[in-house]
Parts: C-alpha cells; sequence; structure tokens
C-alpha cells in the first residue's frame, strides 16, 4: 500500500499559487525526502495532506484514506512536526505532551520519558521560557510519542544544535527501520541526501523531479572556488565558471582526480570544494522547470 | 472533554480577574446601599426628572429606595454590561485564538473531528460564563446579608438567570463569529456587546426603537421589566436562543471546511 498518494492535487489561494497538479507517492516503509526552497509549496501539500486545508483540485490520501474524507482516522496513525512549533503560553512541556497524548485517547507517557531522556529535554520547563530548538524537541516527541504509522515533518531540524540533529536522525532511522514511514520536507540537501532513499523536488508549486535521491542529485556536483590563478583548459565537468575577487568559482561535475590533476602545478593559492547549497542545484539543474531531470510520478 | 477542560485551564487567569473585579463592583454598589438608602427619595426625584435618561435604564419603573430596585439598576448594569462584554470576549476568541497564536496545526494535525473541537470549545465558554455568573450571584448573597437586608432569593435567581441567558446568547453569537474573523476578534466581540447594550438604551427611550427588542438579548434582561412581571420574557429568550442556535451552527459549519491559517 502506498502510505501518501497525490493525484494531480492543487491548491491557490485566490489568484496567489499554492500547489499545481502535484502528483506524487511514497510506499509505506520508506523514508521520502520532500525538497525545495521556501515558498516552493512544500507546507502547503503537507498541510493538505493532513487537512488542515482543502485541496482545490486533484485527489490525495493518506494511508488509504482521502484527505477530505473523516479526519479522525486520518489522523489516527499520523505523527506531524509543523515547520513552526507553538504551544499555548503558561504550559509545561508534560502538559503540552499529555494534551496530545490525550486528543489521540492513549497512554504514551513512556515513550514520551523515553524520548525526553534521549532528546534531553526537561518536562518541567514552560514551553514558552523554552528557545527555537527545545520547542522543536517538543513537536518532535509529540509527533513520536505514540508510534505513529506515518511520520510527517516539516522543516524538523531547523533550530536544532547538530548534536541534537544527529540524535534526531539516529531516531529517524530506527523508527524507518521498524517500518515507519516517513516523509520529510527540508530545503537543506544535505539531510535529504544522507537520509532519504528517494525524494521528490518542487519548486514554484510544481513537482520538478521525483526519483532515487542519487538520480537526482545526477553528477554529484560540487562548487570549487579557488584563490589564484588557474588554467582549466578542456577539463570536462565545468560548468557556471564565474570570476571572484581574487580567482575563481565554478560548479564541477566531473572525476575528482582529474580537476587535482588539472590544478596541479598551478599559480593557485588556496582551494574550497563543497557540496553546491540547493539553490545552486536548483539554479542548474531545475531553474526552467525540470531541464536536468524529467519530473515523473513515483 | 480533553479541549474542554483544556480550555477551562488556559482561561482560568481571565476568569478569575473578570470575576473578580465584576464581583468587586458589584460588592460595592451593595454594601453604599444602607448609606445611599436614605438620600434615595432625592435621588429618585431627581432621576424622575431626567426624561429618557431615566427611561434608558428602567429607572422610572423602579424605586431606587428599596434593595431590589437599587439592585437592579446597579448590580444590573456591573454584572449584565461586566459579565456580558466578558461572555462576548471569551466567545469571539474562542476559535479566532488558534489561528492567530498558531497553534491551530498542533491541535487539529490530532484526530479529533473538527466540529468536535468547536463544540468542546464552546462547552468550555459556557461553562465559564456559568461559573462566573454562580459566583457573583454568591458574592450578592453574602454581600445582602452583609448590610443585614433580607435576601430576596426568588427575584435575585430570576434577575441572574436572565443576566447569565443574556452572556450565553452573547457568547454564542460571538463564539460563530470567531470561526470568521481571526485578527481582532476580542475587539469584535466586545463591540457586539457594547452595541447590544446600547441597542436596548434605544429600545427603551424611543417607542419606534421597539423592534430593536428583538434583536439585542440585554432586552430580556431588564431588571425592571424582570421585577414588574416577576417573570422572565420567555418569547425573547426563544428568539435569542433561535440566534444563539443560527450563529453555533453556522460557526461550526465554517470552521470545519475552512482553510487554517
Amino acid at each position: 500500500m502506498q502510505a501518501i498518494r497525490t493525484d494531480k492535487l492543487t491548491k491557490r489561494y485566490g489568484k496567489a499559487r499554492g500547489i499545481e497538479e502535484l502528483t506524487l507517492s511514497v510506499g509505506e516503509g520508506e523514508l521520502f525526502g520532500f525538497i525545495g526552497p521556501n515558498g516552493a509549496g512544500k507546507s502547503t501539500t503537507i498541510r493538505t495532506l493532513l487537512g488542515l486545508i482543502g485541496p482545490t483540485s486533484g485527489s490525495a490520501q493518506v494511508l488509504g484514506r482521502s484527505v477530505t474524507g473523516d479526519r479522525r482516522a486520518l489522523l489516527e496513525d499520523v505523527g506531524y512536526l509543523p515547520s513552526e512549533t507553538a504551544y499555548d503560553a503558561g504550559m509545561r512541556v508534560r502538559d503540552v505532551l499529555r494534551y496530545s497524548a490525550s486528543l489521540r485517547r492513549r497512554d504514551c507517557r513512556a515513550e514520551a520519558a523515553r524520548l525526553c531522556e534521549r532528546f534531553s529535554l526537561d518536562p518541567a520547563r514552560r514551553v514558552d521560557e523554552l528557545s527555537l530548538g527545545n520547542r522543536k524537541k517538543v513537536g518532535i516527541v509529540c509527533a513520536m510519542q505514540h508510534d505513529p504509522r506515518l511520520l510527517i515533518l516539516d522543516e524538523p531540524t531547523s533550530g536544532l544544535d547538530p548534536l541534537m540533529q544527529r540524535e534526531f536522525f539516529a531516531l529517524l532511522e530506527e523508527r524507518n527501520a521498524q517500518g515507519t514511514t516517513i516523509f520529510l520536507s527540508s530545503h537543506v540537501l544535505s539531510e535529504i541526501q544522507r537520509h532519504c532513499s528517494r525524494a521528490a523536488i518542487v519548486r514554484e508549486g510544481r513537482l520538478l523531479a521525483c526519483d532515487r535521491v542519487e538520480v537526482l542529485l545526477g553528477s554529484n556536483a560540487r562548487r570549487v572556488t579557488l584563490r589564484g590563478e588557474a588554467e582549466l583548459g578542456a577539463l570536462a565537468g565545468v560548468r557556471g565558471l564565474r570570476g571572484t575577487a581574487e580567482g575563481m568559482s565554478f560548479l564541477y561535475s566531473g572525476e575528482m582526480r582529474a580537476l587535482i590533476g588539472a590544478l596541479a602545478g598551478q599559480p593557485v593559492d588556496d582551494l574550497t570544494i563543497a557540496e553546491p547549497d540547493l539553490e545552486e542545484v536548483f539554479l542548474h539543474d531545475y531553474a526552467k522547470g525540470g531541464d536536468a531531470h524529467d519530473g515523473h510520478e513515483a | 472533554m480533553t479541549v474542554t477542560r483544556h480550555e477551562l485551564r488556559q482561561g482560568r487567569a481571565p476568569l478569575a480577574i473578570w470575576t473578580a473585579s465584576i464581583g468587586a463592583l458589584m460588592a460595592m454598589c451593595i454594601l453604599l446601599f444602607p448609606e445611599m438608602k436614605a438620600d434615595m427619595q432625592g435621588v429618585s426625584d431627581l432621576f424622575a426628572s431626567m426624561g429618557a435618561f431615566t427611561q434608558a435604564f428602567g429607572m422610572d419603573r423602579l424605586a431606587l429606595g428599596t434593595l431590589l430596585g437599587f439592585y437592579a439598576v446597579e448590580c444590573g448594569n456591573v454584572v449584565g454590561l461586566g459579565g456580558a462584554m466578558f461572555a462576548a470576549m471569551t466567545g469571539a476568541c474562542a476559535l479566532s485564538r488558534e489561528e492567530r497564536e498558531r497553534t491551530a496545526d498542533f491541535l487539529l494535525s490530532h484526530p479529533v473531528p473538527r466540529a468536535q473541537v468547536a463544540l468542546q470549545k464552546l462547552a468550555a465558554v459556557l461553562l465559564e460564563v456559568l461559573v462566573m455568573n454562580a459566583v457573583l450571584l454568591a458574592v450578592s448573597f453574602v454581600c445582602i446579608a452583609g448590610i443585614g437586608e433580607e435576601i430576596p432569593c426568588a427575584e435575585l435567581l430570576r434577575l441572574h438567570g436572565a443576566y447569565l441567558l443574556m452572556q450565553a446568547e452573547l457568547a454564542c453569537l460571538c463564539f460563530g463569529l470567531s470561526a470568521l474573523v481571526i485578527r481582532g476578534s476580542a475587539g469584535a466581540g466586545l463591540g457586539i456587546a457594547l452595541v447590544a447594550y446600547f441597542l436596548n438604551l434605544a429600545a427603551n427611550i424611543a417607542e419606534s426603537a421597539h423592534v430593536l427588542r428583538y434583536v439585542t438579548p440585554f432586552a430580556y434582561a431588564e431588571g425592571a421589566e424582570i421585577l414588574e412581571r416577576g417573570q422572565l420574557d420567555g418569547g425573547l429568550i426563544l428568539l435569542g436562543a433561535v440566534y444563539a442556535l443560527a450563529a453555533v451552527a453556522a460557526g461550526i459549519r465554517h470552521y470545519a471546511q475552512k482553510d487554517i491559517r
């Protein structure tokens, strides 16, 4: 069974764009990435899947149930972490967790305690005194304490420090190994690249591509920035070459050995080879609506 | 009743503040009565010469020198208007607060149908109104006993019953509104309470504005009329209940289908 299936799902806010004819499917047990820059329509898609907003046209199913049908049944086995976590003022962490469990008519105390300990979250703290990262942790525990079949996470790592991010992804992989389907929305390419098997890319409300992550990233391009002077000659895999104040910068998708060989012996003072950020991938590969990889239904 | 319990817990502070404020004002009025009682004949004569103003507050039909007459005018206005403002504001914020404070995504991503969320929130609003009125009635009993007057139980129950129904109707009307208005809903609620109050004053003053009695819930909470008739106006209360139910039904229907911001 598909955990998530959308068919030409469209959401418009009056004349403003939300998402346009989004068709994708996520199999049960997948750890699926949903990538796109800010304003691409990721949150709109997720909020439509949860029934928080209604589709303008098209259809969507979550765990086999229509998003426009019975909300109780739809949300029973879903855990959701919104991109912005907000709770009623004056509540303590344990109150929020109890309230969430109580709304699900479940006793989640044992799992909540285990997750709080794992994330170093003090249940006695007031939520309005928490930092952004700690509020996020409360959201993570709320989303996971009832051990849902499907986890929908919208920008889950914003605000989490690197150690907590590592712990969070370790937990996600454990849950995924136990059969939980995870739908992970993010604009951080490396998160999706490291942890997801498949991903969809959205831009301006449209699905540009949906495939295995390594296929989406295609060439494994790297951003190369060097200080000094270098003649690259006919080195294959160089794109977007531009001069900088002290040297040059370009995207490189060829053999690393060939690049190092080409630069050897040249007056290069410093060299940085880094993952391109998602914006660059979009600019180079998906700028005009997916000309590098054809979007297709997964 | 998880949502109701949560709402009651969250609403404790405003409820306590409003109840204490209105209760204190009401107690002050009652405790001043023995001192003012002797001068009331002169005051009544003064009010009698004030024409429309006297009519507006029903003072042409009440004996201000008696505890009940004084209570219906002074405490009636304090409890009526203060309670109406609290009820309207609480109702108007019930649904809109979640979206305004961005907690709606948290609440509505749980497996609880929206109509049930809305009904549980309405139950919390009405319970708060009930608690406030029960406390105010108790304060009234204690204060009247404190000044050594005989407690007119039946009349006080009728007056406070009318205030409770009026506040419940306003709470329901504003609850319906809270499904539509996200920002400024508290202000809108206060506005509705004040407009309803002044519509009743207008209906009392001008014969041509008498029809407004069928619009404002203050009409059946009019102290002078309740004491005069010895009973509540069932017709107006029934009409108010119809307005309240229609507003609640429309609000819940809209809330169940709307896009959450």
